[in-house]
């Protein structure tokens, strides 16, 4: 049985469970194709005008997908934490999807930890009981998914972007060396479905790194001290994903060895219209070199390049007058 | 404590007297204006909604008034309202408006800090009083959306230009002006006497529109271009999802108040096309079109505030419901730069549209 997942949204954040989880259970699992122009201009055809450029790519890897697996794994993603959502959009997402024409069957699950007692292991078994009747093969598909997550998240932590955390779990790596000293630490904070991919993010990171700056994400802070940095503000967020992105970016702020913050945003996105602005606040009360990008379908290259460029120039100014050159 | 709080339609009438006889000093924000709005896109984050930018208009405006403490209603997500309180506060706080802040917000960990913040307004007070004073405010609530569903009716008949529009303000006021709720029955009984005096022509059957969406853009005239007034002077009989005393009936009395609809019911009806609750009134929107369309009426319109996620989900759904129950559903999407001239344009093609539907269906029908 072919299972298909859409490289888009959690999948930066859950791929390596759902895979691990799915292939245990001796489906096998198919990812959509990496974002390209078609993806883009599939979900811009079937996707309202007014959702997010994310949710409209998420669109174009559900469509990529049809015809080609006989499951789509599309669980709705409530809440993943106590007391947080993730955002309007992901709760109302399967039922936006459904009215597309053509897809293949939805594996859909609720999946809601807003109140401690909702029980994950029940979703998951929902889910494992598709494919067999044995509970204990589920049970340990399960344990075995939750152990290859920590392990991606340790190569989040160590550094890693998730495409190379991916590789190094395949065993994917070749000899070329990882790190070489930069010039530069500048941090990239925005929705990880935002800053890696690299489509619609124009590479943004991979460009940050051709002009000489090591980029740090929200994902290479270990989670205790995203909250305790999310917790300086006079009220908790109920976003999670806005949460890590403010708790990273005020950490990194803190950090006197990064040198810049780069905001990614996504027009109409409604959480980072307000972690955007707390961040922006908060970024220019330390007069700390900020920019914040807008990405939505129609962003000329030339013109973040622009940016970019103009942005690091700035960083290394102010690196220099403070070194008193 | 000289106390203020955003406009939101009408929600002014019952919020000052219930303050008011509270004995708490009331500041209440001129109307939103173009000038609100213009102070709140100068001072608001970009990508906010419209509801936020005219929030912070209207605190501005109170405090050149010389109000000092702002009441707001707090929220626990995921729509975004749950933090505008403390992003306007750090906003306001900025640009040198230093406001205290009293957000009631539902209560996290146990009920006593919701009212350490209700004691903070109230002071002394009893709270058989605060009971008193809520239930005050509730009536007035009710008779305000009273004159509402009357004006609706009255709008699209009115002999005379103008008539209805003044006799609501006029009705409007005796409501505001009831100082005690013993004077309650008596300025409803003069009010509804007002609106029943407007002159009518007479008409057949009119084109019958309902009017959802997200509860700010529903409730303020500014946030909406006066939509439904619009509407009604095109002749056009209208129906609202949602009223002031329904909303406080489900949200701040638990639904105490039988006979109301409820947005349990409504939410119900959103099945099988919006399984789960988005957030704000995504999925009222969602049933209470099936509702109006199993009520027979010709023609929806959602209105929401530009970016604003609950609806957006619940906007890419509706073409469902309009294709299953063959209904035409109009989207209005409003922000700050919405012109008045090329939404009544809108509105007529819209009108149009439905009076034909409804004219050939009845030629097929007889």
């Amino acid at each position: 049985m072919k299972v298909g997942i859409p490289r888009a949204l959690l999948y930066y954040y859950y791929y390596p469970m759902w895979r691990t989880f799915f292939e245990e259970l001796g489906a096998e699992v198919v990812l959509s194709s990496p974002s390209t122009r078609v993806t883009l201009a599939q979900g811009l055809k079937h996707a309202v005008d007014e959702v997010c450029l994310p949710v409209k790519l998420f669109f174009g890897h559900v469509l990529d997908l049809a015809g080609k697996v006989d499951y789509i794994f599309l669980p709705r993603m409530v809440s993943v934490e106590h007391h947080k959502y993730i955002c309007p959009k992901f709760l109302g997402l399967p039922d936006m999807i459904r009215r597309l024409e053509g897809l293949p069957d939805l594996i859909g699950v609720d999946v809601n930890l807003y109140r401690k007692d909702r029980d994950l292991y029940t979703v998951i078994n929902n889910v494992g009981s598709l494919f067999t009747g044995n509970k204990l093969k589920i049970f340990r598909a399960y344990r075995s998914s939750i152990k290859t997550l920590q392990k991606y998240y340790r190569l989040l932590h160590l550094g890693l972007m998730p495409a190379e955390a991916l590789a190094v779990l395949d065993n994917k790596v070749g000899d070329k060396p990882l790190n070489y000293p930069f010039e530069l630490n500048v941090a990239v904070i925005g929705h990880p479905y935002n800053i890696y991919d690299s489509y619609i993010s124009m590479n943004l990171t991979g460009r940050l790194k051709e002009m000489g700056a090591a980029v740090f994400t929200a994902e290479h802070v270990p989670e205790k001290t995203l909250r305790s940095n999310a917790a300086r503000l006079p009220k908790k967020l109920f976003w999670s994903l806005g949460q890590r992105m403010i708790g990273a970016a005020f950490h990194y702020l803190d950090r006197p060895d990064i040198s810049g913050l780069v905001h990614v945003a996504a027009f109409g996105c409604g959480p980072d219209s307000m972690t955007g602005e707390l961040i922006e606040r908060h970024a220019r009360a330390l007069r700390a070199p900020f920019l914040n990008l807008t990405l939505d379908e129609h962003t000329g290259e030339a013109g973040i390049v622009t940016r970019l460029e103009a942005f690091l120039d700035m960083v290394r100014w102010k690196k220099a007058e403070a070194a008193g050159i | 404590m000289r106390a203020t709080f955003p406009h939101m339609g009408n929600l002014y009438i019952p919020l000052r007297a219930m303050l008011q006889y509270l004995d708490v000093d009331v500041v209440v924000p001129p109307p939103s204006s173009k000038r609100t709005l213009n102070l709140g896109v100068k001072h608001g984050p970009e990508f906010a909604c419209m509801p936020l930018k005219l929030n912070l208009g209207n605190f501005i405006e109170a405090r050149e008034m010389g109000a000092d403490t702002i009441i707001m209603a707090g929220g626990c997500g995921p729509c975004r309202f749950g933090y505008y309180a403390q992003i306007e506060h750090a906003i306001l706080k900025d640009i040198g408006c230093d406001m205290q802040l009293i957000v009631l917000e539902p209560p996290e960990k146990n009920i006593s800090e919701l009212i350490i913040k209700i004691k903070k307004i109230t002071g002394r007070r009893s709270w058989w009083q605060v009971i008193q004073a809520i239930r005050f405010g509730y009536q007035k609530a009710l008779a305000v959306d009273e004159l509402e569903r009357k004006v609706f009716q009255v709008r699209p008949r009115e002999a005379r230009a103008g008539a209805s529009e003044r006799a609501f303000s006029e009705a409007l006021k005796l409501i505001d002006n009831a100082a005690s709720p013993g004077e309650m029955a008596e300025a409803r009984k003069k009010a509804g006497a007002i609106m029943a005096g407007v002159a009518c022509k007479p008409s057949g059957p009119l084109v019958r529109i309902a009017v959802i969406g997200e509860i700010y853009t529903l409730l303020e005239p500014f946030a909406n271009n006066r939509l439904e007034r619009h509407l009604g002077l095109l002749g056009a009989e209208v129906d609202r999802s949602l009223y002031l005393s329904e909303w406080v009936n489900d949200h701040l009395l638990f639904g105490l108040v039988k006979g109301l609809r409820s947005s349990k019911e409504t939410c119900a009806s959103a099945s099988p096309y919006l399984c789960h609750f988005v957030g704000g009134h995504g999925q009222e929107t969602v049933g209470s079109a099936v509702n109006y369309a199993r009520a027979g009426y010709d023609g929806i319109i959602q209105v929401y505030p530009f970016t604003c996620m609950p609806e957006i989900v619940a906007q890419s759904i509706l073409p469902g419901v309009g294709s299953d129950y063959d209904i035409p559903i109009l989207t209005l999407i409003m922000d700050e730069h919405t012109g008045e001239a090329g939404l009544q344009t809108r509105l007529e093609a819209f009108i149009d549209l439905l009076a034909r539907r409804k004219e050939t269906r009845e030629v097929i029908c007889k």
